[in-house]
């Protein structure tokens, strides 16, 4: 199974998975503890990936949605993530994907540059968020987010799908990736 | 998708607040409206460069080499007069020997054992329209009266702006813009130094970090530069992110190889372009991984020195060679203005 596809299992009963995928081993974790201490109410499933493709085992959830993780602090996350874009099928762009870039508060330590992030989010038609994940209160309010952009993902929010998430990415004075 | 908002929103945050400065500082209707619009663009960094090479007098730029910078963005002096030079002397010396006697009062024009001087660097420029660049100095006065007494240079430290345009545009003129500030000498004195500047012409000094962005252009752009003869080789240093104790990797290579290298990488000729840049670094990385399988480009570079010019991530620089001397000032001066605005 080297491309991950979004419908190619069927759901399990009151869950919601979420895949995080980034370099950065720590930040990880701390992000997906957190997401797990969370109230909420479906199951939650996190499961945590350095780079995509991810190994041919039979018992994994369905995916709902998949977290990018880009630290601005390290190249090397970056083309991590670009490669692992690679094994992950178009359908999933429709809303369940996002970026989710770290560390763009300490300027002076970037390796990567802000406009490069985000002409990757915009040639990819998905959400960038930014959280400096190191900080604890703004983890918590990123997790919040997480949480809520999942379970909408997985349907459990009645009457908002992922398509619509998209929705949010339209504005009319955005540059559009024809324009860059 | 709430960040996507914000992004859209600053710019349009940005223009409001320079709108009211401009109607403030009352500068023609269609100026302000030019300025309005150029700033309605999201901010980016230009993706290509060129590198400036102009040639200075050697002498005048001599004693600008070979020593260590700090570095600090300024914002731009308000009704600095190139003509009050003389006088500006006078009353920071003073300034000076009375924050060095914490608070006793201290005449104008006293006879201190130290001298401030100001004076211009007149081919410090890349326009005509950049402002003239001046140098201030601490000079300690010997006492024995001797004839060939040397006056001891305590403290230098100059203001440039070469090719400054995108900040001399939205600037009114009670304004001198000289963005780029560069301080050698004891920190306690460039502290007592800025806080006269900033009383006496309303500017803010902050100081300017590098970052490894900005440091790995740095790298290709003065690697691409032709030398007659090369004195250093081309080094890099990275910091490993781990605790609790840092690791620094050094990795020194000879410039020729170097400049090999960027030739093999670069396409248009007389400009540096972002995909160069990344490709550059991007090589000199699978290099490295290839021999010790480590990832360099999971590291933070900190600091780049060539044999034309070495810098920090901490904003000190040393230029070495006097031909590249404006385009190192040029590369500057925009990073400057990139923090002040």
């Amino acid at each position: 199974m080297s491309v991950l596809r979004p419908l190619d299992q069927l759901p399990s009963l009151n869950t919601a998975a979420v895949l995080l995928v980034g370099a950065e081993d720590a930040l990880l974790q701390q992000l997906a503890e957190s997401m797990i201490k969370e109230d909420c109410p479906s199951e939650l499933k996190v499961h945590l990936a350095n780079s995509l493709p991810l190994p041919s085992s039979g018992n994994r959830p369905r995916i709902d949605l998949i977290v990018f993780v880009i630290n601005l602090h390290s190249k090397y996350s970056l083309q991590n993530v670009e490669k692992s874009l690679h094994h992950v099928d178009a359908t999933f762009f429709l809303g369940k994907v996002v970026f989710l870039t770290t560390g763009a508060g300490r300027e002076h330590h970037c390796s990567v540059h802000l406009s490069t992030v985000e002409r990757l989010a915009r040639t990819y038609r998905s959400p960038l968020l930014f959280c400096d994940l190191e900080k604890e209160a703004f983890r918590a309010a990123m997790v919040q987010r997480l949480v809520r952009l999942l379970l909408v993902c997985a349907g459990h929010v009645p009457g908002v799908s992922a398509l619509n998430l998209l929705s949010l990415l339209c504005s009319s004075d955005s540059p559009t990736p024809e324009d860059l | 998708m709430d960040s996507y908002d914000t992004s859209a929103s600053t710019p349009g945050q940005s223009t409001s607040l320079k709108l009211k400065y401009y109607t403030a500082t009352a500068t023609p209707l269609q100026k302000q409206l030019e300025s309005a619009r150029k700033h309605t663009l999201p901010v980016l960094t230009p993706h290509r460069r060129k590198i400036p090479q102009e040639n200075i007098d050697p002498e005048e730029a001599a004693f600008l080499l070979h020593k260590q910078w700090t570095l600090y963005s300024v914002t731009p002096l308000y009704k600095f007069s190139y003509t009050n030079l003389k006088e500006y002397s006078r009353l920071l010396s003073a300034f000076i020997a009375a924050e060095k006697q914490k608070g006793l009062a201290v005449e104008v024009g006293e006879d201190f054992n130290f001298k401030v001087i100001f004076s211009t660097l007149l081919g410090i420029k890349g326009t005509q329209r950049d402002p003239v660049a001046f140098l201030v100095q601490i000079l300690s006065k010997s006492q024995l009266p001797s004839e060939n007494r040397d006056d001891k240079v305590l403290w230098t430290g100059w203001f440039c702006c070469v090719f400054g345009d995108s900040l001399l545009e939205s600037v009114s003129e009670d304004f001198t813009c000289l963005p780029l500030f560069l301080a050698n000498g004891a920190e306690s004195n460039t502290a007592i130094i800025g806080t006269w500047f900033q009383k006496t012409f309303d500017c803010s000094f902050s100081p300017l970090a590098i970052s490894a962005f900005n440091l790995s252009w740095m790298a290709a752009m003065w690697t691409a530069c032709k030398m007659d003869h090369y004195v250093a080789s081309v080094e890099f240093l990275w910091s490993v992110p781990c605790s609790p104790q840092s690791l620094d990797i050094s990795y020194a290579i000879h410039p020729e190889d170097a400049k090999a290298l960027w030739d093999s990488v670069h396409k248009t000729p007389g400009e540096v372009t972002q995909e160069e840049v990344d490709l550059f670094m991007d090589c000199l990385y699978s290099h490295f991984h290839r021999h010790f399988k480590i990832h360099l480009s999971a590291t933070r570079l900190i600091r780049v020195s060539t044999s034309v010019a070495s810098a920090h991530t901490d904003g000190k620089v040393k230029i070495l060679c006097h031909k590249y001397l404006i385009g190192v000032l040029t590369y500057l001066t925009e990073l400057a203005i990139f923090q002040i605005e």
